[in-house]
């Protein structure tokens, strides 16, 4: 650019000329807007010299509002820090907010908005699988990226969307691994609620406990959502007398099961119980005293003590109130962002297409997560740890057990 | 002609009503709006068929039903099962252990087709199932309601609670529903991308003009002798009785006749939007669908259909610009129109439309033959802009 408009004609200046056209490119290079957002945006998402837009989608009404608004809060201070430290690619983040509204067409009408006509880099949101299901196709069709933060069924892999929690073997298989060892166990029950990922969870761990624990399952049961009569469950539990209840039920269910259980007389005194479903953010609604003693498996607790984690939940209650939980889920939004940011400066682009690139290497890792260290897979789920968590009366966990880093599989095989 | 004039036109007031909102939705929107926002409206106007269907049945038949919901999502799930069918040959369902069925059948452990989804391989069926279906099903609850005399606020129960028998049916059969998640992931029809931008602008006029004769059948049916009787057994049914008919034979036709209306929405909805889900089907719809009708003005098949856009721009307006108290100024919008215009925006039109035609009376003799066109548009078509 420079040495089009120089003003010296002179052979005699060329060198200078040189020089100057070079320190003003070093010039350029030195500052934070160095990349041209042409170059780094040619798909025409929102980008300007000194911003970015992203779009945050999660229910703020309804009934899934009160699970999502941890997440939701948790994208904003990942994307609040990340701006502190300079943005990405020199720009700043902006956010969109959209509700959802727990209502999955809702969710495929905002999300076509976000990307149709807000042009977002990438948005961070949905909850549920029916969600994610409803949005799916306006991320294939529109080509945009989603980051995924629940622990899922699996059976899913989409070239638009980073799945930032756990699926369904990554949860299921070292928490029966580690209670058929620490407990013994050789009779489960399997209880959740009527839904896909409850149903799949639980077919991939009745195939894990028949052929690998050889272990029995005696009982295997799904209640309608939001259903809180857990009278005859409960009473076919006696006759059973299994080692262990496997649970997954969801929701406000969940309150009135285990206030019910521990009504019926049936404590972790005498009774293990391992939940797949029960985060710090349910254990506000049950309490901690009904929970007392029951065990979790997540890949995140809040009391996990490493000094990513202190950060974090300092960061995060400062920001969010001093009374705020947080569980599984808003920990795995809060990893959205962050690995948003690191394959965008590894691709060098905000172009959906070489983000998911830079995705798909194998060489997206977050050192920084509160979880301790994630990696991205090839096939957009993260490595991940299992851990086991002792439910306590203050609500929070005592982690029992840690697993190694387990790979994500999506599609398992024998599982399915 | 002046018969067909007057009964399918509804004359000259019906005639304006008509030309105003067929420019509208025909030529206003798609010219001003983008492609984003006309796909909304079409979704919009989806919801505009059991609308409408209200007002024939609770409007003009008395009949409050809460549970339309349950014959949109008929009409949607019997074009979604089509469509679902087409989206799982055997090639992109490579990858399940029992390729060539939806894929949710495979999650929940079916190996082969449940056999009352064998014939929705079949488009001409899977019509016919949309339209007989639905109309059957409110035959058998017509039938059994009405001839027993069950009315009011008993029956307004009976829908209400079939519409949650429906919803967790489809949700708990999820292996043959697809449960809560729906059925999603729908792309093409008959080998044609539904997704695309040409496909978008032809669903959106086949709905506008399908929902336009079915204003134009409504209006015939109101006019005619059977139009008269439903108003008639809606003031004093006892009256009607007496006379010698047989009132709940006219009941059990309105039902069907606006369980079908609903249907078609249902049916268009699942083109237009690419997916269905029992969030349609249940009780929060279904009142929806009421609402829609209520702020429209009961009495007024057009007023509906203005109704629900109003109600549902708002909606998207409100949450896109407050996506954390939209619900509040939702329920204000709601308060509003009640407490104002207790007859609905149809209302609000003809308390005001003398003021308005004697203020353009001067204009409306000068350029008679523009009558229409230079009308000022009312409320509602204002708040659409």
């Amino acid at each position: 650019m420079m040495t089009k408009h120089n003003p010296f004609r002179c052979a005699r200046t060329t060198l200078m000329t040189l020089v100057a056209s070079v320190s003003v490119s070093l010039a350029l290079t030195a500052n934070a807007a160095s990349l041209p957002t042409a170059e780094i945006n040619t798909t025409g998402l929102a980008i300007t010299d000194d911003t970015v837009t992203v779009g945050i989608l999660h229910s703020l009404t309804g009934t899934m509002a009160i699970s999502e608004t941890g997440a939701q809060e948790a994208e904003k201070l990942a994307i609040k820090q990340i701006n502190d430290m300079g943005g990405i690619l020199g720009r700043k983040i902006e956010i969109i907010q959209e509700d959802g509204a727990s209502d999955w067409p809702t969710f495929a009408e905002k999300s076509r908005k976000l990307l149709v006509r807000d042009k977002v880099a990438a948005v961070f949101g949905c909850w549920t699988s029916a969600s994610r299901k409803a949005a799916l196709p306006v991320f294939e069709k529109e080509n945009g990226l989603l980051y995924y933060p629940t622990f899922y069924e699996g059976l899913e892999q989409s070239k638009n969307v980073i799945y930032t929690g756990q699926e369904a073997t990554q949860q299921i298989l070292d928490g029966l691994n580690w209670v058929a060892k620490e407990k013994k166990a050789k009779t489960y029950y399997l209880i959740g609620s009527d839904y896909i990922w409850p149903r799949t969870s639980m077919k991939i761990a009745r195939k894990h406990i028949e052929n690998v624990l050889g272990g029995k399952v005696v009982g295997e049961q799904y209640k309608p959502l939001g259903d809180t009569q857990f009278g005859s469950v409960i009473n076919k539990i006696r006759l059973k007398k299994p080692d262990v209840i496997y649970a997954a039920v969801v929701g406000g269910s969940n309150v009135a099961w285990f206030k019910q259980l521990k009504a019926a007389g049936i404590t972790s005194k005498k009774q293990t119980l391992l939940t797949i479903s029960v985060t710090e953010d349910e254990v506000l609604g049950i309490g901690g005293e009904n929970l007392e003693g029951f065990y979790s498996i997540m890949k995140y607790f809040q009391s996990q003590d490493n000094e990513n984690n202190k950060a974090f939940v300092a960061a995060f209650k400062e920001m969010w109130g001093e009374d705020s939980v947080i569980g599984d889920v808003t920990q795995a939004a809060y990893l959205g962002p962050w690995l948003w940011k690191a394959a965008v400066e590894k691709a060098g682009s905000f172009d959906v297409d070489k983000v998911v690139e830079a995705s798909e290497t194998g060489e997206i890792e977050l050192t920084t997560a509160p979880e301790g260290y994630v990696k991205l897979h090839p096939n957009h789920h993260l490595w991940s740890v299992a851990r086991v968590g002792r439910w306590n009366k203050d609500g929070q966990a005592t982690v029992v057990y840690e697993s190694e880093l387990i790979e994500p599989d999506p599609f398992p095989a024998g599982y399915q | 002609m002046s018969f067909f004039y007057n009964k399918l036109i509804g004359g000259k007031e019906g005639l304006t009503g008509l030309i105003l909102l067929a420019l509208l939705i025909l030529v206003v929107f798609p010219l001003t709006l983008d492609l984003f926002r006309l796909n909304l409206v079409g979704k919009y106007l989806t919801y505009a068929f059991p609308a409408v269907s209200l007002v024939l049945l609770w409007g003009y038949g008395g009949i409050l039903s809460l549970g339309q919901g349950v014959f949109f999502g008929l009409g949607g799930y019997g074009m979604a099962m089509f469509l679902k069918l087409e989206a799982s040959s055997p090639e992109n369902t490579a990858i399940q252990s029992t390729p060539g069925i939806p894929d949710f059948m495979d999650w929940n452990q079916l190996t082969e087709l449940p056999w009352f989804w064998e014939p929705f391989n079949s488009f001409a069926f899977t019509i016919l199932a949309i339209l007989i279906i639905p109309a059957a099903f409110a035959y058998i609850i017509g039938a059994a309601m009405f001839k027993r005399r069950v009315g009011g606020v008993y029956f307004a129960i009976i829908t209400q609670v079939i519409a949650v028998i429906l919803t967790i049916l489809i949700v708990g059969q999820q292996g043959y529903t697809g449960g809560i998640n729906g059925i999603t992931d729908l792309r093409t029809l008959n080998g044609w991308d539904m997704t695309s931008d040409s496909a978008k602008y032809i669903f959106y006029f086949i709905n506008c003009a399908l929902l336009l004769c079915i204003v134009l059948l409504s209006r015939f049916i109101l006019t005619s002798k059977f139009g008269s009787l439903l108003l008639a057994i809606r003031d004093k049914e006892d009256r009607v009785r007496f006379s010698g008919y047989d009132v709940s034979n006219f009941k059990i036709f309105i039902y069907c006749f606006a369980a079908l209306i609903s249907a078609i929405g249902g049916a268009m909805f699942t083109l237009q939007v690419g997916f269905m889900s029992p969030s349609f089907v249940g009780i929060v719809p279904s009142i929806e669908m009421v609402i829609f009708a209520a702020i429209g003005g009961r009495m007024s098949l057009i007023g509906a259909i203005y109704g629900t856009l109003l109600v549902n721009f708002g909606k998207t307006a409100f949450s896109e610009t407050f996506p954390e108290l939209w619900l509040f100024l939702m329920g204000g919008l709601f308060i509003s129109v009640v407490m104002l215009f207790p007859n609905g925006l149809a209302g609000l039109w003809n308390d005001y439309k003398h003021h308005l035609t004697n203020r353009f009376a001067f204009i409306t003799k000068r350029f008679k033959s523009q009558k229409t066109l230079t009308r000022p548009t009312n409320a509602e078509s204002e708040s659409l802009s």
